[in-house]
């Protein structure tokens, strides 16, 4: 049984646990606002809200319900955009700013703005303009080209300046941003049943661990429904992010999201959300863990060339059995790892970045935002002024796992700062890598990118002592 | 005056329904009892013989009710609405990849979609052309090529200073409208169907599955509540899948209902057609475009479709905003086995221009000068002639480009850039000037008439039926305002039902930006008949002698223009009761077009639409990625009727075409097969793409009295202000490396730009 309120009803379902969200919302319950544009996460009219409860209430976050597992909703409050209307045909405020502004044309990915804004609504955050914005970098409209949209997102921002943090739901209610029933929510979800941890020790081999779903569910929809999953998302075992000993260790099930939101990551990582800006998007972010990007092993995963510049260390687990892989030795060829099928990862972790050590991260796709990568980059220096004492640097899209690039590294360690030492550093990387052509660019492209993403991170990190002109 | 402005500012009707979640789109229709569901199996080869279709795996998966086949078909196997030359399900050949050849019904979807993966094609493969000069060197040519001509360009050479030749190409585009496409239908008594489809084109529909069911046009019903987005790919292309599901109600009497999934869609359906092309442009020393010659090589892939009248509409629009005194243009439309490409707002126009101003730049860098000087010098003037033969009534080309480089400050922003060139490496800006002209009308002079139904309900109520299909352009509300100002009665009294065959016959599709016109004007017509016979029974309800000075003014009848205690509702009433019919069909055909294709010239415009856009981009020279910091336009309404839904379709046709110019690569591999076949890989604007600051100034104009209220057409001009996102990109990368040979190569993605950049 999977217990769960949808918008204002309690629902338990015995459908399977890898029934698509969507799916159960629009064909079970009959709930046709959330729309189907792609089934693969990546227009966002399939939006929902997901509430989870915390001491301090429930936090809403959007996921695309398409790649979302029924099994995931258990004990949360799902909210579709019939769960924000208010009564006799009012428009919310949200709403009400769309049809001011002609934030709607065809209409069709209409409800999925409408939800994501109303996320960002409930938000326990204060509300600026660039949040209220990035909370529809995974909505995609094809009629409008977004300005008008963009009023109304104004509007909206505009109006819950209003918003304190205390009163927030009382507020939004009496001020037309939802439906009254939303006060009652918290308590009602108290009423859930409690299911068990799903992290049973697995020895089914042909079942899957699954966190977010947000590459399962693209990959083999229709295994999906039919195979043994094991939930790991959400499991409080496992999404910590916390330091011992001068080390980060990031929870397996920690979504991207969560990484951003880490005060500890913030920390030591000032532009963190620069990025993390650049993968995927809101939504996915919210759905998609650090360890699943790490087991799926795509050569572009933006996670694993960020840890692999950590030079991070992996935990698995399997029955009582801990153990730990350097990230840069899990990856033995395309998709092949050094995993057991039935062991799952328990965490990651990584020395923490001291006041000499530098990092950057870059990634250049075809569209910035929402897109895979055509090269990503990641490099980590600990420097003594302009002494590299050490290196280690990462690149993704130039082979057939997400690289770390040894010799690059080895290269650069012990060596004095120069235009031409760069210089060199990149032709050593263009000797370790094996690009290929394909869809997001040719094999010559992503050699020459890759040369520019490692001018750009020295450049960046060096900034004012090297410029692009000493390079080219 | 009051109720004339309150219209201007109606919000699109549609948009509570829309924005509450509960529009109803064909997926969204409650299903019947017994409804079963349709997948296809297509073709994993772009060109073969098809030898044999094994179906015995598919027929016994459990929950399989039937597989259709050519060899179904009881009428006639074929959709090309042009020339017939597609068969809805493959028969003894295939022609692209992704083409249709058996139709499974199930269940349910998911053993349907299974099912349809245990279909085996035997095909012996066949060679594979992608390209379509490759195909007009081996004659494969959809039909003759065609040349447009005026002055004589072999003679004008002489008279030219300067001559430059070269090549452009822009890649096809893929409509992407987020409802895919899909249809549901159900038997109705006596061997009838009734179809739910997301069609532009419902008469389309009908009119093919009526000949592919060997029946007449009657026993089909078609009904379109409205669109998910069109963008022109369901003009043609939405009618295979409501043939295939009608096919099956056919045979099985049962309801059956099919809606694509996204990589189903992209995989069978055309796109917007490809073009290469060869230009020569020859200047006078005063930068007089003298003579101009393209080739246009289109690729309109495996079948005709409406490739054909796209490549005339490419002809129409070879010399954009400009005079050009002599010019000959020629089209050819070539086979490959692609996908059949179609419409695509624009409809070959975007394909056209982007030449004739890749031509220009081309002159603008080798003479050193900016190509915005050439432009303003060749912009059109009252009477020039178009290649056509159509002379320019009114043109709006200078006094928007004044307009724009005014208000917008060209001549600050030339020097903003400039300085900020010298001062930046790690960035470089550029921008660039796109002027449009496009004309409005249908090319081929039959399909501009329309017809609308109204109905005056004896409560008052008003219930309008037009031709017209809602896709998001805001059509219905438009229609509401025409039927509202006519009757000057309050919007919530009229109600626009859906577009439906059994209420307005013979339509034409949704496209060429004149749907509102033309069932404007027939609705307008069919308002006004009602109005003057409303009008006779009210003066004989007021004991008047004569009409004259009888009005209805927001909701009451007026006489010589004082208010009188007769309202709407009673007026309706009595006419009922005197038995005066409440219900009126009008009909419009456009006045004073024609073209004679066999001379090419004619009047095939009812009037064109002008405007200017100013693009300003940052490209980062180190990364090869950049950002639109700007688009400036000044456009022309006419006198617009909604500013809302005019405005929107500025700035969504504007980011749709600098999504074709930038980010959107269509990529097949040489077996034909479609890469870029996801949302994953083929990218659209997202809201982090599109320009930072629109701006859109309506230029004061006067309009056309062919538009309707003199409000221009608007769906499809502002698409092709987005080639100039192309030419801004190219002057930023010569800011970085003045040596980049400039191959006019459209879309110009971040891959082209490092590669630019670094050449
Ligand atoms: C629209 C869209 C955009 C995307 N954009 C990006 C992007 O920009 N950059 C990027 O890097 N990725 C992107 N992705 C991919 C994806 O979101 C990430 O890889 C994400 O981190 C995967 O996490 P998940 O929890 O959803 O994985 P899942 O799909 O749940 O699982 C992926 C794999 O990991 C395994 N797995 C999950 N958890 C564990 C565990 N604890 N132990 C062992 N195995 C486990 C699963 O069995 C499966 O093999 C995108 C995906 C989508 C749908
Ligand atoms: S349907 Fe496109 S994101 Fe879910
Ligand atoms: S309004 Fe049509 S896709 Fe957004």
């Amino acid at each position: 049984m999977i217990e769960f309120i949808l918008n204002d009803t309690t629902i338990a379902t015995s459908a399977a646990v890898g029934t698509p969200l969507l799916d159960f919302i629009r064909y079970q319950q009959h709930l046709s606002g959330t729309k189907i544009g792609c089934r693969e996460g990546d227009c966002g009219a399939c939006t929902v809200l997901v509430g989870t409860l915390h001491n301090d209430g429930v936090h809403y976050q959007s996921m695309t319900s398409c790649i979302t597992p029924l099994g995931n909703a258990q004990g949360k409050h799902i909210v579709t955009v019939e769960g924000l209307n208010l009564p006799q045909g009012q428009l919310n405020q949200v709403q009400q700013a769309m049809v001011n502004e002609g934030g709607t044309q065809c209409g069709f990915c209409t409800a999925g703005f409408v939800v994501s804004l109303g996320g960002h609504c409930l938000s326990h955050q204060s509300s600026d303009y660039s949040k209220a914005l990035a909370a529809v970098d995974g909505n995609i409209c094809r009629c409008t080209g977004y300005k008008s949209i963009e009023r109304a997102i104004q509007t909206v921002d505009h109006k819950l300046q209003a918003k304190t943090a205390g009163q927030s739901l009382d507020w939004l209610v009496a001020q037309g941003f939802l439906p009254a029933y939303f006060t009652d929510i918290a308590d009602r979800m108290q009423t859930l049943s409690v299911p068990e941890p799903s992290i049973k020790q697995s020895t089914d081999i042909d079942g899957h661990y699954i966190g977010g779903g947000t590459d399962l569910y693209v990959q083999k929809p229709e295994e999906m429904m039919r195979s043994n999953l094991y939930l790991m998302f959400d499991q409080e075992a496992l999404n910590k992010i916390e330091v011992k000993d001068q080390r980060c260790y990031i929870g397996a099930a920690s979504t991207v999201s969560d990484v951003w939101q880490s005060e500890v990551m913030q920390a030591h990582f000032p532009q963190l959300s620069q990025y993390l800006k650049l993968v995927s998007s809101t939504q996915i972010r919210n759905m998609g863990t650090i360890a699943g990007n790490l087991v799926n092993a795509s050569p572009i995963g933006d996670l694993s060339i960020f840890l692999l510049a950590l030079n991070a260390t992996l935990v698995l687990k399997h029955q009582d059995q801990t153990r730990e892989v350097p990230l840069r030795d899990f990856y033995k060829g395309y998709k092949i790892l050094d995993k057991q099928p039935t062991e799952y990862v328990t965490s990651i972790y990584f020395d923490l970045p001291t006041t000499h050590t530098a990092f950057n991260f870059e990634k250049v796709s075809k569209r910035t935002h929402l897109d895979i990568a055509s090269v990503n980059a990641a490099i980590q220096l600990k420097t003594e002024g302009m002494l590299i004492k050490e290196a280690h640097l990462s690149a993704g899209g130039v082979a057939p796992v997400p690289l770390y690039l040894a010799k690059a590294a080895q290269y650069l360690k012990g060596k004095t700062l120069s235009a031409e030492l760069v210089k060199e550093t990149t032709k050593i990387a263009n000797d370790e890598v094996a690009p290929i052509s394909d869809v997001r660019g040719t094999a010559t492209y992503k050699r020459l990118l890759l040369r520019q993403l490692i001018y750009a991170h020295f450049i960046t990190i060096f900034e004012g002592t090297l410029t692009l002109e000493d390079l080219v | 005056m009051k109720q004339e402005k309150n219209h201007k500012s109606l919000k699109n009707i549609d948009s509570h329904g829309h924005v509450r979640g509960e529009s109803i789109y064909v997926d969204d229709i409650a299903v019947q009892q017994g409804t079963l569901y349709g997948a296809v199996h297509d073709s994993r080869v772009a060109h073969g013989l098809l030898k044999h279709i094994n179906v015995r795996k598919a027929q016994a998966l459990p929950g399989v009710v039937a597989v259709f086949t050519a060899a179904d078909v009881p009428g006639e196997n074929q959709i090309g609405g042009i020339i017939p030359d597609e068969p809805l399900l493959a028969d003894k050949e295939v022609h692209f990849w992704g083409q249709p050849i058996a139709f499974v019904v199930a269940q349910t979807e998911d053993i349907a979609r299974e099912a349809a993966q245990l279909i085996e094609a035997e095909i012996t493969p066949l060679p594979v052309i992608t390209d379509p000069r490759e195909a007009k060197e081996k004659g494969e040519l959809i039909a003759p090529p065609r040349t447009f001509v005026l002055g004589d360009t072999a003679a004008a050479w002489q008279a030219c200073t300067h001559v430059y030749s070269g090549q452009a190409s822009t890649n096809g585009q893929e409509h992407l409208y987020i409802e895919t496409q899909g249809a549901y239908a159900y038997p109705a008594e006596n061997g009838n169907i009734k179809i739910h489809s997301s069609t532009q084109g419902p008469t389309a529909v009908q009119k093919t599955t009526a000949r592919v069911l060997g029946l007449p046009m009657h026993a089909i019903e078609v009904d379109v509540t409205r669109l998910g987005g069109g963008f022109g790919g369901k003009e043609d292309q939405a009618t295979p899948w409501a043939v295939m599901v009608a096919l099956a109600v056919h045979h099985l009497k049962r309801p059956v209902k099919y809606v694509l999934h996204r990589m189903d869609d992209m995989r069978m359906t055309g796109k917007r057609n490809p073009y290469t092309s060869d230009f020569k442009i020859g200047l006078d020393e005063n930068l007089k475009i003298i003579a101009y010659e393209a080739t246009f090589y289109q690729n309109a892939g495996a079948a005709a479709d409406l490739s054909p009248a796209v490549l005339e509409r490419t002809l129409f629009h070879c010399t954009n905003s400009y005079y050009v005194p002599n010019v000959t243009a020629t089209a050819y439309s070539c086979r490959t086995n692609l996908p059949p490409n179609t419409a695509f707002r624009g409809f070959g126009g975007p394909q056209g221009m982007f030449v004739i101003e890749a031509a220009i730049a081309k002159a603008a860098q080798a003479l050193g000068v900016s190509a915005a000087e050439i432009q303003q010098k060749n912009l059109l003037q009252a009477g020039d002639t178009f290649p056509y033969g159509q002379k320019a009534e009114n043109p709006e080309a200078i006094s928007s480009w004044s307009a724009a480089t005014n208000r917008y400050a060209l001549d600050h922003l030339a020097q903003k850039v400039n300085a900020f060139n010298v001062a930046n490496t790690h960035h470089k800006k550029g921008y660039a000037l796109m002027p449009i002209c496009f004309g409005i009308s249908f090319t081929k002079t039959l399909m501009n008439q329309a017809r609308a139904l109204v109905h005056i309900y004896h409560d008052g109520s008003v219930g309008v039926s037009t031709g017209a299909v809602e896709m998001g352009q805001g059509v219905n509300t438009k229609m509401l305002q025409v039927a509202a100002q006519v009757f000057s009665i309050a919007n919530e009294r009229i109600k626009l039902e859906t577009t439906n065959t059994t209420r307005v016959a013979n339509t034409s599709p949704s496209a060429a930006s004149a749907t509102a016109d033309l069932n404007g004007k027939a609705l307008e017509i069919a308002c006004r008949k009602l109005l003057d016979r409303l009008k006779v029974v009210a003066a004989e309800e007021l004991d008047l002698t004569s009409v004259t000075g009888v009005t209805v003014r927001e909701g009451w009848v007026h006489v010589q223009g004082q208010k009188t205690d007769l309202d709407w509702n009673t007026l309706v009433l009595q006419a009922f009761l005197k038995r005066v019919s409440l219900s009126e069909v009008g009909h419009y055909a456009t006045p004073r077009i024609h073209f004679d294709q066999s001379k090419e010239k004619g009047h095939p415009f009812a009037y064109h639409v002008y405007g200017t856009a100013i693009t300003e981009v940052t490209v980062d020279c180190i990364r090869g990625t950049y950002e639109f910091d700007a688009v400036k336009i000044v456009h022309d309404f006419g006198a617009s009727m909604n500013t809302i839904v005019d405005k929107g379709q500025i700035e969504g046709g504007l980011v749709q075409g600098i999504g074709w110019m930038t980010l959107e690569e269509l990529e097949y591999n040489k077996q034909g097969k479609l890469l870029s076949n996801a949302l994953s890989t083929y990218k659209i604007p997202d809201i982090y793409s599109v320009p930072k600051d629109i701006q859109v100034e309506f230029l004061a104009a006067e309009g056309s009295d062919l538009a309707i209220f003199k409000s221009k057409a608007v769906g499809e001009p502002p698409l092709m202000y987005g080639i100039g996102a192309y030419f801004a990109i190219l002057n930023a990368v010569r800011a970085f490396n003045p040596q980049v040979t400039s191959v006019f190569d459209a879309p110009f993605t971040p891959e082209k730009v490092l590669t630019a950049l670094y050449e």
